[in-house]
């Protein structure tokens, strides 16, 4: 059985959707990404498995307990590192752990051991004893990654645990996440949208508007698209769109920016033919603006399942969501 | 939920002294935080204490210095404070996340409530104690016996208003009514009490609203307390209003009025 089973888990802010009957199953072992724009309903999706928040329908499966039914078996056997820093900033980094133990009621005898390897996993031993006020960002983040793994949990929930850090951090941040994933077994279930980061998963689960739209590794979602990408913006796009929709073994589409995007498995050999062919004889006059030729990314698989890139995004639906539960918190 | 709480009591209780022991070391190491709570109540009993005197010579039959009748007043309003504010403090918490790493362990929510009352009201109580040391300075002398029932008071009237303090802080998602509450809840509370003026001959109005304030119940039993040895027993009866022991049982009820659903709007799930 996986670690996490999520079926049809459906969650409402007032009427608005936040999260839309989505099912998954998250296996043992594994770093399991949730991708998404902001306001997609990662964040939710997390609350509920971490029991922080009310299901609204579906059901969900946590290291075999139900989160409804068994909040306090599930929060046994979870860390959680959220997105913004949870720490006691008036304590020391040791205290802040050391209320983490009394907290989940473990042994007091095994907690200098345990507290000690944990934070040389985190590369802290030299600042424990510091209240938490004067670290950085990064370091807030490490001793909350010791803290998430101190009653050795089986899953580790990260929300966002990058967001706000520099790429250096972020980078000595996935060294430590992978390393644990290779040397504890800790499965590890986080919501990112950096595209970057979502390739050091396992697997990643792309959400949007509450739905999840893709689900397979980063590898087999770039398969999807074929082969290489290229990206054209011409004079006259639809012109070119039209001259080019007839071949075979190529795939063209309206990119977010009007420009035109071609999948097509040899795209060093396609240029070439491409240009011919809109340059052709019929006076049509196309002129080209620019051409580029790259590998697919996770962003193009993206673009490719919700028709916008994961920046500019349309605030129609999430807006909605927003405000529903802003409305609803403020209750 | 309150199954839950009972099936787990051992780990429970764990919880809520977890809390509460945050709490205390939090406390300690804000030494800053504990003096400076001590800079109002002596401005107020100095400077109102002095300027009034004169004017109030006339109360309690002219047996009453105003300064030792405004003694239980501030020792009330140190306690009032300090209680409402640690209670609140959990909005703050929330706000800097801290609340998270409390509501997602394996703790009822019943216990981290409890144990922030519980918190609360030891702070609270601590703060009274120091205030306890002003009282030689203004000529009251209290004896063992007067003390411990004194502090048993004070920690009634600690425990109603950390109850209160909670209730207010339970739902709240940030600081921005802050300001709201002090000015229209805690200083007219505090205000109405009877806690720098006699509430013998005020407006009818003033009269009732002091019957609802809850703050006015611990005001009276600690100046009972206070001035009991320095006055003669006519003279207190004239500024006593209620006996100690009705005092007590509005107190309880007043706590367990903001305690139970303070504790179930806590513990509510999104």
């Amino acid at each position: 059985m996986g670690s996490i089973v999520v079926d049809h888990l459906e969650r409402k802010f007032g009427s608005a959707v936040a999260v839309d009957k989505i099912s998954f199953t998250v296996e043992p072992g594994e770093i399991f990404g949730f991708l998404g724009p902001n306001g997609a309903g990662k964040t939710t999706t997390i609350n509920m498995l971490c029991t922080l928040l009310k299901l609204t329908s579906g059901r969900a499966i946590v290291n075999n307990y139900d989160v409804v039914e068994c909040q306090s078996d599930v929060r046994k056997s979870i860390g959680i590192i959220f997105q913004d820093a949870s720490l006691d900033d008036k304590l020391t980094g040791l205290e802040n752990l050391q209320f983490h133990n009394m907290l989940y009621g473990l042994s007091h005898s095994d907690f200098q051991q345990k507290s000690l390897d944990l934070v040389r996993i985190v590369d802290l031993e030299d600042r424990v004893h510091e209240v938490v006020q004067n670290y950085s960002g990064g370091m807030k983040r490490r001793l909350e990654i010791a803290r998430g793994l101190l009653h050795d949990p089986k899953i580790l929930f990260l929300d966002e645990p990058t967001l706000g850090l520099d790429p250096q951090t972020r980078r000595h941040i996935w060294q430590y996440l992978i390393t644990l994933r290779d040397n504890r077994g800790v499965t590890m279930f986080m919501t990112t949208h950096y595209m970057e980061e979502a390739e050091h998963c396992d697997r990643i689960a792309i959400i949007d508007n509450g739905q999840i739209v893709g689900l397979d590794t980063p590898a087999n979602l770039k398969s999807m698209l074929g082969g290489d990408i290229i990206t054209v913006d011409t004079s006259d796009n639809k012109l070119s769109f039209n001259k080019m929709k007839g071949l075979t073994d190529v795939q063209t589409r309206y990119g977010p920016n009007n420009d035109l995007i071609i999948e097509t498995k040899r795209g060093d050999q396609f240029i070439p033919e491409m240009l011919s062919l809109l340059s052709g004889s019929d006076n049509s006059n196309i002129e080209l603006k620019s051409v580029s030729l790259r590998q697919p990314t996770l962003e193009d698989v993206f673009i490719k399942l919700t028709g916008h890139t994961i920046r500019d995004y349309d605030p129609g639906n999430k807006e909605k969501v927003r405000s529903g539960m802003r409305r609803w918190k403020g209750r | 939920m309150n199954n839950n709480f009972v099936k787990n009591l051992s780990r429970n209780l764990r919880g809520g002294y977890t809390i509460w022991y945050r709490d205390i070391v939090r406390f300690r190491r804000d030494r800053v935080r504990a003096l400076s709570s001590l800079a109002m109540p002596v401005v107020y009993l100095f400077t109102f204490g002095s300027g009034l005197a004169p004017a109030m010579a006339e109360m309690g039959g002219g047996n009453v210095d105003f300064k030792q009748f405004m003694f239980p007043g501030v020792l009330t309003m140190t306690i009032l404070f300090t209680s409402v504010f640690s209670a609140v403090s959990i909005v703050w918490d929330r706000e800097f996340g801290f609340l998270k790493e409390v509501m997602v362990a394996p703790v009822s929510r019943i216990a981290v409530a409890l144990g922030k009352v519980a918190g609360g009201t030891t702070i609270a109580l601590l703060q009274g104690i120091i205030i306890l040391f002003l009282a030689p300075i203004l000529n009251i002398s209290l004896s063992i016996d007067q003390l411990i029932v004194l502090i048993c008071m004070m920690m009634l009237l600690a425990l109603m208003m950390t109850s209160l303090g909670i209730l207010i802080a339970a739902r709240q998602k940030s600081m921005e009514g802050f300001h709201m509450l002090i000015n229209f809840v805690l200083l007219p509370m505090f205000f109405l009490s009877g806690a720098f003026f006699p509430l013998r001959g005020v407006p009818a109005w003033m009269y009732f609203l002091s019957n609802i304030d809850p703050v006015t119940y611990g005001v009276d039993p600690l100046r009972q307390i206070s001035l009991s040895g320095l006055v003669p027993v006519e003279s207190l009866h004239t500024i006593a209003i209620r006996p100690l022991i009705v005092n007590v049982y509005m107190m309880i009820g007043f706590t367990v009025i903001f305690l139970i659903p303070a504790v179930w709007l806590f513990g509510k799930q999104k």
